[in-house]
């Protein structure tokens, strides 16, 4: 199989170059995109990448995979290689730090600015919190994201205004935090989003649901915070 | 000679994992000046990938429940050298701690009543062992670990800790007087080497399961805290027992969680035969997580392993039903479609026996502060060092550790230590400096790396050093083929010594950072060799076939390896807990 | 929450509604106008001007206009905050949208009444 994997070093590379490397896959058995990267390591170590987990969970190793962003540690190369080929580049959007490394600064800035804890102001029980299982079920499908950046370095939305427009995944966590029903800082939380760019840059064009390892769905919590923006404003 | 940027605060913790994020979080939260030093962004620490649950007598599932007994579980799954002092504080603290995680948002799975939902776990029981099985595992859903390590790190922005994400410690920076003062650290992204000083300096860089070639562990969890202090010649107890989880996915490695078997799932053999219930017929799949690794391992040994090669067993959870299962399970599900090929709601899950917890490490008191032996055997604090989570051995989890424990055992003395830190930091105290050679010290095995000298290849050590933790320390020990496997330690040391950096450049250098935390995994390797060899008994997760018995006469201890000369000592075990009386040994039956 | 002055209204809400009220206007607006064109079989100047010499339909062109320059210009506020990165040429060309709208308006109003 021919992987063709994007390459570049600041102190030596003044631009980027895609490099061909050969790859003997083993018979019989299903690699996952992450393997493939740490045979082509033990043989040139210079090759840069993030992993931590390798099983799906911490979110350190999303690049794009011919074409599509995803985990490399849960993406079999049978789902994705094409003519027998892979191209393995970093996630698109932000700078480059080296090889499939790229900077998330601002990814990460977009996900503190909305607030991403739980901010309650009732004085605390001396036992945990009451919840209710229906208003816990409220969060699943937000709770989980493990912030790879799939989503929101998916999103051209994203591409076009990253220091404004919050993201899919930042604006999944807002929403996780509205939804919230120990979170009394509703009114603050939708104060910080109701801006033209922030969350209204979302044209839901719905790659982030497309690409998210996790099967979550940004676009619909999205739309959940323009209900809430426009039922407490209309 | 030392051109060293320096970065200077009050507390340092090393490791954003559960228990680093928990210290700093109560350092930032008391006005403590911390940073929080990582090695990858915080919410990719290993932390993330505990599914089950924390364990903790809250009272939720069952309202008489009581933390007494869950130390006595506690007590009896460490085999008896889990200090009992520790283990109290723990277990009557730990009401409080997860309470605290509530209060930050961790969104906890709920019962109808709304209350914190639990689930069973291995090794529990209620009335001290007599009232049947216990539910003490506190969960959100099959994803505890990732709810909690994203919560603490939101509560550490919202306290605002300082984070230096994605810098790898390299080593400890001791002073003439022996007291810590800070560590060497390298920023990834630049390669820029900084010396970061601080009045106290915490060990929270988890566990090291990447000595075994077959590990639930993250690629990460390479030892670094471990590694670092033993160079710096400070002492590590318990090494020899490391934890086999009875569920990790055959050929993957990747972790199952013990809430399937909670939740009602089982093991079987090549036979159809559930034979938990020959091995222990009280817990059966529930019993203490080294008696269902032995019990699987000798299972495929007497040729009843499933598969073509007979190499595993399978866990049944298709009668479940495919409600419960998305409900309660939903990460299984996901996790054994990717890795297994097996759809859980369908077909079993083919498992495997697969290296997942230190048991032992830094030895430290409830405050997190490492000890080391004076010449007369007594504890020693090492001024200016702390440990928590994984890395260090209080010891709360002796020679096995019950699930759900390592994430009460993160938080509750993440915060210990951090309320530690806080006193002794008001207290004041001597200031504590370092001189340029302690500097240079501390520089000595980067140094040399980055010569680029050497002939051995980075990876191909690795490779060899996995292959034999993996041959001569696994499940079952053996005194002659553990001594074989020490052979080649040796001579895997002298390797580690010459081996090459084939890529010396700054930016984002991964090939730099695998070369250091090569040297922290030999380290530990060699600490549990020489530990596995010299406790002459099993108990608990030490398994040894030519010493098959527990022996209470002269390993009622815990074991203490000194790096310097290499050399296993003893150290009391606590025996002494505070408002209760001791449990005393007795044979460990499940 | 990200400061701008130069979008329609005060908050995103109300730009993202206003952009849907004002489609629904104009689509109202030129679903009748296709309907009274195609309905009338052979339709003159005299039933043109008769039409638009009705108050309501007067209003209702005056509404469909408003409509047009509320839309189009959220619309190229959005795509020239995405795409034109210097300030000032964004200005100008944002200030050039907002002067031919107004223009617009002004030159539909005299038509409107003027007949």
């Amino acid at each position: 199989m021919l992987v063709s994997l994007y390459r570049y070093n600041p102190e030596t590379d003044n631009v980027p170059y895609m490099q061909d490397v050969e790859v003997e896959l083993p018979e019989g058995k299903d690699l996952m995109v992450l393997d493939v990267l740490h045979m082509i390591k033990e043989d040139d170590v210079s090759v840069a990448f993030r992993r931590s987990c390798r099983e799906g969970v911490c979110g350190s190793d999303g690049m794009n995979i011919n074409g599509m962003n995803r985990l490399a540690c849960v993406t079999p190369v049978s789902e994705v290689v094409k003519n027998n080929k892979l191209v393995l580049r970093p996630l698109p959007g932000l700078p480059v730090v080296r090889d499939l490394v790229v900077d998330m600064s601002i990814f990460y800035q977009q996900y503190e600015r909305i607030q991403p804890y739980l901010i309650n102001d009732n004085p605390e029980p001396a036992i945990e919190r009451l919840q209710s299982p229906e208003d816990r079920e409220k969060l699943d499908g937000l709770y989980e994201c493990i912030l790879c950046a799939c989503c929101s370095t998916a999103c051209p939305s994203f591409w076009w205004n990253p220091d404004k427009f919050v993201g899919p995944a930042g604006l999944l966590q807002a929403y996780r935090f509205l939804a919230d029903s120990r979170d009394t800082a509703t009114a603050e939380r939708l104060d910080n989003l109701d801006d033209p760019f922030s969350v209204f840059r979302c044209r839901g064009i719905m790659n982030c649901v497309s690409v998210c390892p996790k099967g979550l769905n940004p676009t619909r919590a999205i739309g959940h915070i323009r209900t809430m923006l426009m039922q407490r404003t209309t | 000679m030392s051109n060293l940027r320096t970065m200077s605060f009050d507390a340092l913790v090393i490791g954003g994992g559960g228990s680093g994020l928990r210290a700093a979080q109560q350092l930032t939260q008391s006005g403590i000046n911390t940073a929080c030093i990582s090695k990858v962004f915080p919410t990719r620490s290993h932390t993330v990938s505990a599914q089950g649950g924390i364990t903790c007598a809250i009272a939720s599932a069952d309202p008489n429940d009581d933390w007494r007994w869950h130390m006595y579980d506690t007590v009896k799954g460490s085999d008896y050298i889990g200090d009992q002092e520790a283990i109290e504080y723990m277990c009557s603290v730990g009401p409080r701690a997860v309470y605290e995680l509530e209060h930050m948002g961790l969104p906890f799975s709920r019962f109808e009543n709304g209350r914190i939902y639990q689930r069973p776990f291995g090794g529990q029981s209620k009335e001290y062992g007599k009232g049947g099985q216990a539910a003490r595992t506190c969960a959100a859903a099959d994803r505890t670990g990732h709810a909690l390590l994203h919560t603490l790190y939101q509560a550490n922005l919202q306290g605002g800790t300082t984070f230096l994400n994605e810098w790898y410690a390299v080593d400890l920076v001791k002073n003439q007087d022996g007291q810590v003062v800070g560590v060497i650290a390298i920023e990834m992204e630049t390669g820029e080497v900084v010396y970061i000083k601080s009045k106290a300096t915490v060990l929270a860089t988890g566990g090291a399961g990447r000595i075994y070639a077959s590990t639930t562990n993250a690629l990460i969890n390479t030892g670094d805290g471990v590694g670092m202090a033993l160079r710096a010649g400070i002492p590590v107890q318990d090494m020899e027992m490391w934890q086999f989880h009875p569920t990790g996915i055959h050929g993957a490695g990747t972790l199952v969680t013990e809430g399937c078997r909670g939740e009602g799932g089982y093991l079987v053999n090549s036979e159809g035969e559930r034979f938990m219930e020959r091995y222990a017929p009280n817990a059966k799949d529930l019993a203490g997580r080294d008696v269902v690794a032995r019990s699987m391992v000798l299972e495929i040994l007497e040729g009843r392993g499933c598969g073509p090669n007979k190499d595993h067993v399978y866990l049944k959870l298709d009668h479940l039903g495919e409600e419960t299962l998305n409900l309660r399970l939903p990460g299984i599900l996901e996790l054994s479609r990717t890795f297994a090929h097996a759809d859980p709601v369908k077909e079993p899950i083919p498992v495997v026996p697969t290296c997942h917890y230190m048991m032992g490490g830094l030895p430290t008191n409830i405050g997190g502060q490492v000890m080391t032996q004076d010449a007369s055997g007594n504890d020693q604090p090492i001024e200016g060092l702390f440990a928590c989570g994984e890395a260090a051995s209080v010891s709360v989890h002796g020679a096995n550790r019950l699930g759900g424990n390592s994430l009460l055992d993160l938080v509750v003395f993440g915060r210990a230590a951090g309320l530690q830190i806080e006193k002794q930091l008001r207290e004041g105290g001597d200031a504590m400096e370092a001189s340029e050679s302690d500097i240079e010290r501390a520089m000595a095995r980067l140094d040399r790396l980055n010569s680029g000298e050497g002939t051995e290849r980075v990876y191909d050590v690795k490779k060899e050093l996995q292959d034999t933790m993996q041959l001569y320390f696994g499940v079952f020990r053996d005194g002659e083929p553990m001594e074989k496997g020490l052979r080649i330690l040796d001579e895997i040391g002298e390797k580690i010594r010459n081996t090459k950096l084939e890529d010396t450049s700054n930016a984002f250098n991964t090939a730099r950072v695998e070369a250091l935390e090569l040297e922290n995994l030999y380290e530990v390797a060699y600490a549990t060799a020489v530990s596995a060899i010299e406790r002459r008994e099993s108990r608990g997760a030490h398994a040894r076939n030519d010493y098959t018995e527990r022996d209470d006469e002269q390993w009622l201890k815990h074991s203490i390896y000194f790096p310097l000369e290499k050399r296993l000592g003893q150290r009391e075990v606590n025996f002494a807990p505070r408002s209760m009386d001791a449990f005393p040994p007795t044979v460990r039956k499940y | 929450m990200v400061k701008s002055v130069t979008n329609l209204g005060r908050t995103g809400a109300y730009d993202w509604l206003m952009q849907r009220v004002s489609a629904v206007v104009l689509a109202l607006y030129t679903l009748f106008l296709t309907g009274f064109v195609l309905g009338s079989s052979d339709l003159d100047y005299a039933q043109w001007a008769g039409l638009f010499d009705q108050m309501w339909m007067r209003i209702f062109s005056l509404l469909a206009l408003i409509s047009l320059g509320i839309h189009s210009w959220v619309g190229l506020w959005t795509v020239t905050t995405d795409y034109i990165k210097p300030t000032a040429l964004r200005f100008v060309i944002q200030a050039g949208c907002g002067l031919i709208m107004f223009i617009y308006l002004v030159w539909g109003v005299e038509i409107l009444w003027g007949l």
